[in-house]
């Protein structure tokens, strides 16, 4: 007999979901049946930037047959406050509105053709206000949602004026919508005393909980949020679903009936939050050798109108300013622009892209200047040695994997003979220039703030031994239930068919964190494998006791228990277990270790580890218009010892590609108004297939188990496989420089869309010439 | 003559029958509110995400034809006669999944998942199309689907192991639905009329009766493919009221080759035309992959884009490059106008009350013809030009341009000739001086705009550099323009 339960940690699973995804019938909100009465809701937003309402007009709304009610911040029987970190963020505007697109009303209908209808319909007299609609504005007006973050260490300034070179620089970074398929939805269904009931496609269902209950005006335990899964999160719904669920439920507790709110496309991206835009401005002095000596770097992000989660974003990029490379001496500032523009939120790698591209145009702007190669550069900035292994907070670094894996992938992608071919063909090329990077990656795993560090699990086994698995974690795409199940599979050494899991339900699992920071697994998978012990260790004492064995007599082999020279099958111990009055339930919890972080002083030991990887980019641009291609990736990537190399695979590929998108054809523009432009896939280009770099080799570091005592030592995966398309920018960049000869730091901003491309090449062309 | 009011179609195979549709109901809401089949996606509801792709069946000779279709922009008027699959309806009497399924599920290729329904009926459209196994073909097929989460590497390889493999269940049962198929064709001369409470739509089946509906009814919409009219209904919350439909007159279908022109009728697809535009200009083919998706392609119409004068259209700025024709007919009979005299102002044409474009006539290539299109946006599949050129050049004996035809869309509020840049083309040779010359002409010719997709300064300086590349390719064949080829 195979001994090998199927389904365990370290198989290459297929997602729980797959086949009901292929026919149809997973099911997400919007597809869930309705029930009797359930209306349909609409958004009523701002056309202004930054203005009071000095009249606002229902009556034509409330006339339209279909109607059933309309709410605004007047309505809310509870407090309006959403806000996730701070305190004072509206659900809905409240004599003022502060972007285009701020929810001030929402009404519920029989259709949602009603409801758009009605909505459109309210009547409102604005009084515009001036609005700050760019970070410079922002800065020059000191507006900030929050206090202005600062991580220092050593000298900065005495650094600065000694070191031997000095160079200042600037980077725009762009922002970037979530663009998940599925747009953010709620169903909210009015419940006996009062209760509320929602289902709400988040990737926090806690957050969603206290929201709606703060609205409400309720307790905790009136409000139940379930989520089964989502069509794809990647942090947009982690605070931003509070507003969806929250208005659907002021509406449903106002018509006492069932409300959906769906945002439709436009809606969605031109209401919700999205990845913050930076401004980055810089001075860093180095040797000879381009080895930093002191750097002072500002980041400034556009935060929108309210904090949200602006505060941890900006400790995430300060947090990751370093990457790879240790810096002596500096000062990081980062400044919470309070701009006139949607509330920018979380989204995967959290302030950690931002930070790590900021270092890396530092690393550019240093080779250019001493005529070296960039990989020189990073090399001699890389951490690791004596006196050269603590982050600027202060934290050490001992599990450096930086040396493995850059000499591995330079090995996997041939990178010395590619650079050289790449040289050549430039040399002798007129109109496409083609470039090449290898881009390195550390990534801190753990939320910034250790409390949020902490997950709860429910397990339950039947009297057939079938299981019923419930964690804090949600599923948005990622395979965490599938692989949280493979940690309860292996603990019970049962096969994964055996166990079910079910919607992440605050009803069952309180308190959660939300799904987010890598750490799904790391946390849930933990609280799993706890409460799975929990229930085996109850098996086996039982078992021991019953068949007067020792405990250590009783094995769990694949789906049987071998008691002495008994087998049993684990069914058969499961009722053996019932009938003898043994609970077979359990929750579990878990907390990460180690971990702590001073937020005023932004220092401390934040990161339980850190993931790293690496990536081999080659580009090509086209010189007279500025398109560009990503010819060929080389990935590799660590994910400790990974507990499902499928799902790992596709969580590295599909990262990667996002931030390829980042970096390259997505582009957020507001205009002159403070609108958004670029609000549906129409104007908003995510990549395509064609954009998949033709060659795209991807390997998992082998044999590199965290050194962290995590879940089966696997490491966190979600986020740090987007900064690696860090290197598609970099073989753009190197593409450009080349038509300066390398001697000139080309003037490229991100993305880099074929407009930025052209006018980086036309500025060297002419400052070359 | 009996008039129907209803359409019918078979769903998954199951007959039918819409009575009195609303004329702008699309089949994306008819099939997720009113028949509660919810496994199709809406993610846009402007056919460009392709969550909500379903594919329509009609009979093609002696086979179904199977292609892949937008359904958010798809008006339920437009089924009748067809058979609509969506994702339920694939899998075997016994459960067993289709080939596009089991391949998406074996290759990981759902994260999220709601996407894949969208790629499950696009890789069923593929499945059945012998033409498309190579690797550019399957970007093509895939091109209008959006995954967020995959990266599309595992999709690729699903797509690739299942492109044009057609030996699925439907390929058995073939002869079955054709016959079924043709039980749903109506008797000729049932056109149909659907007068309802929420408006009217015609579908009548010959050019004469078009004429008489549209002079009786000048302020109707026609629809041809419904990529643009679609979004009218979708985006800008548009009641049609009334709605005549273009698909069912065979001679607006029809793409005939004379000696010297291909006539397009105004209502053939891209899908239909590309394999005819292939053999006489290339160029204009390969841009054509590139408009839209393929589910756009399947449905959008070159009539309708002309028709639509965007200033953004794709195929104006090589149809008036090429010296294409507009065919206009009307009751009162047809005329012939060259295109550029088509484009009055912004989406502004020469179509008088009731007239519509009948065709478009597009000259064929004599020994020696230089054309290039091409197409500059953000991403290469699947997005609107920021600047698109065309160049047309006829030369002597000498090398010397006799003739210089060349056109920009993105430029202006209409696609325009650049007369200035023809003018300093002519009698000289096409050279880097030449290219100069015409160059600083573009700069009286076009005073483009800034926008969300380009700069003005941008278009300027591409519009030029689209002419430069053009050079290459006719001096200096050999070296690589465009990152696309790499
Ligand atoms: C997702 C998406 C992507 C697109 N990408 C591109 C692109 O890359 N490039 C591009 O150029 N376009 C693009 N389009 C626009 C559109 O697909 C094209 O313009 C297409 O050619 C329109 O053809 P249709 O048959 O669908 O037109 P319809 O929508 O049926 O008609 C368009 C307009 O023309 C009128 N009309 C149609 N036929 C006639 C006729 N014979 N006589 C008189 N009037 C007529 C209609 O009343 C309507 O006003 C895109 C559209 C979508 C939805
Ligand atoms: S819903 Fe996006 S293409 Fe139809
Ligand atoms: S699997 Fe999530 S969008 Fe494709």
């Amino acid at each position: 007999m195979n001994d090998m339960p199927k389904g365990g940690v370290r198989q290459a699973l297929r997602h729980d979901s797959a086949v009901k995804h292929v026919t149809g019938e997973a099911q997400y909100i919007d597809d869930m049946p309705e029930l009797p009465g359930t209306l349909h809701a609409w958004l009523a937003t701002s056309t202004k930037a930054h203005a009071r309402i000095l009249r606002m007009d229902l009556s034509a709304a409330l006339a339209l047959p279909g109607v059933a009610a309309i709410v605004t911040a007047r309505d809310i029987p509870g407090r309006n406050d959403i806000a996730p970190i701070l305190k004072g963020e509206p659900v809905l505007a409240d004599g003022v509105v502060e972007h285009v697109g701020h929810p001030f009303a929402a009404v519920a209908a029989e259709t949602m053709e009603t409801a758009r209808r009605a909505a459109s319909l309210i009547e409102v007299e604005y009084e515009e206000l001036p609005p700050i609609l760019s970070i410079e504005q922002a800065i020059a007006e000191q507006a900030f949602v929050s206090r202005v973050l600062t991580m220092q260490r050593g000298d900065w300034r005495e650094g600065l004026r000694q070191a031997r070179h000095r160079r200042t620089g600037q980077l725009e970074i762009g922002g970037q919508d979530h663009f998940y398929l599925e747009s953010q939805v709620a169903l909210a269904i009015p419940q006996e005393d009062g209760d509320m009931l929602v289902h709400s496609s988040t990737q926090h269902p806690t957050e969603v909980q206290h929201g709606v209950a703060t609205l409400l005006g309720l307790a905790n335990n009136a409000v139940t949020v379930e989520c089964r899964r989502m069509g794809g999160g990647f942090g947009g719904k982690e605070s931003q679903a509070t507003i969806i669920a929250g208005i659907a439920a002021l509406l449903a507790r106002r018509s006492s009936r069932p409300v959906k709110l769906r945002l439709v496309r436009d809606d969605d991206m031109i209401v919700t939050g999205k990845r913050h835009d930076f401004l980055i401005r810089y001075e860093v002095g180095f040797d000879d050798e381009g080895r930093i000596e002191a750097i002072d770097m500002e980041l400034a992000a556009r935060c929108g109108n309210v904090a949200d989660l602006s505060p941890a974003v900006l400790t995430r990029a300060l947090c990751h300013m370093d990457n790879c490379y240790f810096l002596p001496a500096v000062r990081a500032r980062g400044l919470p622009c309070r701009t006139n523009t949607v509330s920018n939120t979380a989204f995967r790698g959290f302030g950690g892209p931002q930070g790590m591209l900021a270092i890396e145009a530092v690393i550019g702007t240093i080779a250019h200047a001493l005529g070296r190669p960039a990989d020189q550069v990073r090399a001699a900035n890389y951490y690791g040695g004596a006196g050269r292994d603590v982050t600027p907070y202060g934290q050490r670094i001992r599990d450096n994997l930086i040396p493995r894996i850059t000499r591995e992938i330079a090995a996997q992608a041939d990178y010395e003979r590619r650079r050289r071919e790449i040289d050549a063909f430039n040399a002798t090329s007129p109109v496409i220039r083609k470039g090449l990077a290898l881009f390195p990656l550390k990534f801190g795993i753990s939320f910034n703030l250790p409390t949020l560090n902490q997950a709860g699990a429910l397990v339950h086994v039947y009297t057939d031994g079938s299981v019923h698995l419930n964690h804090g974690g949600t599923e948005m795409g990622q395979g965490l239930f599938t692989k949280v199940a493979q940690v309860v599979a292996e603990v019970f050494r049962i096969d994964i068919d055996h166990i079910k899991v079910s919607a992440a339900s605050t009803a069952k699992v309180p308190n959660t964190s939300a799904t987010a920071a890598s750490s799904g697994s790391d946390l849930n998978g933990m609280a799993a494998m706890q409460a799975a012990q929990t229930i085996k260790n109850r098996m086996i004492s039982f078992a021991a006791e019953h068949f007067g064995v020792l405990p250590e007599q009783v094995e769990f082999a694949a789906n049987r228990i071998i008691v002495g020279n008994r087998t049993l099958a684990f069914g058969e111990l499961a009722h053996l277990a019932w009938a003898n009055r043994i609970s077979l339930s359990a929750t579990g919890f878990y907390r990460t270790p180690e971990i702590h972080f001073d937020l005023e002083r932004m220092q401390g030991e934040p990161f339980y580890y850190f993931t790293y990887g690496a990536c081999v980019a080659e580009a090509a641009i086209d010189t007279l218009t500025g398109e560009s291609r990503i010819l060929r990736a080389d990935i590799l990537q660590d994910c400790g010892s990974s507990l499902n190399p499928a799902i790992d695979m596709g969580q590295i590929e599909g990262g990667f590609v996002q931030g390829m998108g980042w970096l390259t054809c997505e582009e957020l523009v507001w205009d002159a108004t403070g609108a958004l432009r670029t609000h549906a896939p129409s104007t908003y280009k995510i990549p395509v297939s064609r954009d998949l770099p033709p060659v795209f080799n991807v390997r998992i570091l082998e044999d590199a188990p965290n050194r962290a005592a995590t879940v089966f030592r696997s490491k966190g995966i979600g986020e740090p496989p987007l900064m690696l398309a860090i290197a598609t920018w970099l073989a753009i960049r190197d593409a450009v420089a080349s038509v300066g000869g390398h001697r000139h730091a080309p003037p490229l901003d991100a993305p880099a869309t074929p407009e930025r491309i052209l006018m980086a090449v036309e500025a060297l062309r002419k400052g070359a010439g | 003559m009996a008039m129907p009011d209803a359409i019918s179609f078979l769903l998954n195979g199951e007959l039918r029958r819409i009575e009195r549709p609303a004329p702008e109901r699309t089949v994306l809401d008819h099939l997720r509110l009113v028949e509660r089949r919810t496994g199709t996606k809406e993610g846009c509801a402007e056919g460009d995400c392709g969550a909500c792709t379903v594919v329509l069946g009609e009979r093609s000779g002696d086979a179904v034809s199977y292609r892949a279709v937008n359904s958010c922009i798809l008006f339920t008027t437009e089924l009748d006669g067809k058979l609509l699959l969506t994702v339920e309806g694939l899998r075997d009497a016994d459960g067993g999944l289709h080939p596009a399924q089991r391949a998406l599920v074996e290759h990981h290729g759902s994260q999220c998942g709601y996407c894949t329904p969208g790629f499950v009926m696009t890789l069923f459209a593929l499945h059945h199309a012998p033409e498309m196994t190579d690797e550019d073909s399957i970007h093509q097929a895939l091109s209008g689907n959006l995954c967020r989460c995959t990266g599309y590497r595992p999709i690729l390889a699903a797509a690739r192991s299942v492109a044009g493999v057609g030996d699925d269940r439907f390929a058995r049962m073939a002869r079955e639905l054709l016959g079924r198929l043709d039980g749903l064709r109506r008797a000729p001369g049932m056109a149909t009329v659907i007068d309802g409470e929420y408006g009217r739509y015609d579908a009548p089946e010959s050019l004469a009766a078009l004429d008489r509906l549209l002079t009786a009814h000048p302020g109707a919409h026609l629809l041809a493919g419904g990529t643009d009219l679609g979004l009218l209904v979708t985006k800008q919350h548009r009641a049609l009221g009334h709605v005549i439909s273009l698909n069912r007159i065979p001679e607006l279908s029809r793409i005939e080759a004379s000696a010297d022109a291909l006539i397009v009728g105004a209502a053939a697809n891209y899908t239909d035309i590309l394999p005819r535009l292939e053999n006489d200009w290339p160029s204009f083919a390969a841009l054509i992959r590139r408009l839209g998706s393929w589910q756009i392609r399947n449905l959008g119409t070159m009539g309708g884009n002309v028709a639509n004068a965007s200033p953004i259209g794709d195929s104006p700025p090589a149809l008036l490059a090429l010296g294409a024709e507009a065919i206009i007919r009307s009751a009162g009979g047809e005329r012939v106008l060259p295109l550029e005299r088509f484009f009055l102002a912004y989406r502004r044409t020469a179509l008088d009350a009731g007239e519509y474009l009948r065709a478009l006539r597009i000259p064929r290539p004599a020994a020696g013809d230089f054309f290039r299109t091409y197409k500059v946006s953000k991403r290469f599949e699947q997005d609107i030009s920021a600047v698109c050129g065309a160049f047309f050049l006829r030369f002597d004996d000498a090398g010397r341009v006799t003739l210089a035809r060349i056109a920009y869309g993105g430029m202006a509020a209409t696609p325009k000739r650049a007369v200035g840049a023809e003018a300093a083309l002519a009698g000289r040779r096409f050279d880097a001086a030449a290219v100069d010359a015409a160059i600083a002409a573009l700069a009286d010719d076009f005073t483009p705009i800034d926008d969300f997709r380009a700069s003005a300064t941008y278009r300027r300086h591409v519009a030029g550099n689209l002419l430069r590349r053009a050079l290459m390719e006719r001096t200096a064949p050999e070296t690589p323009t465009g990152v696309l080829a790499l």
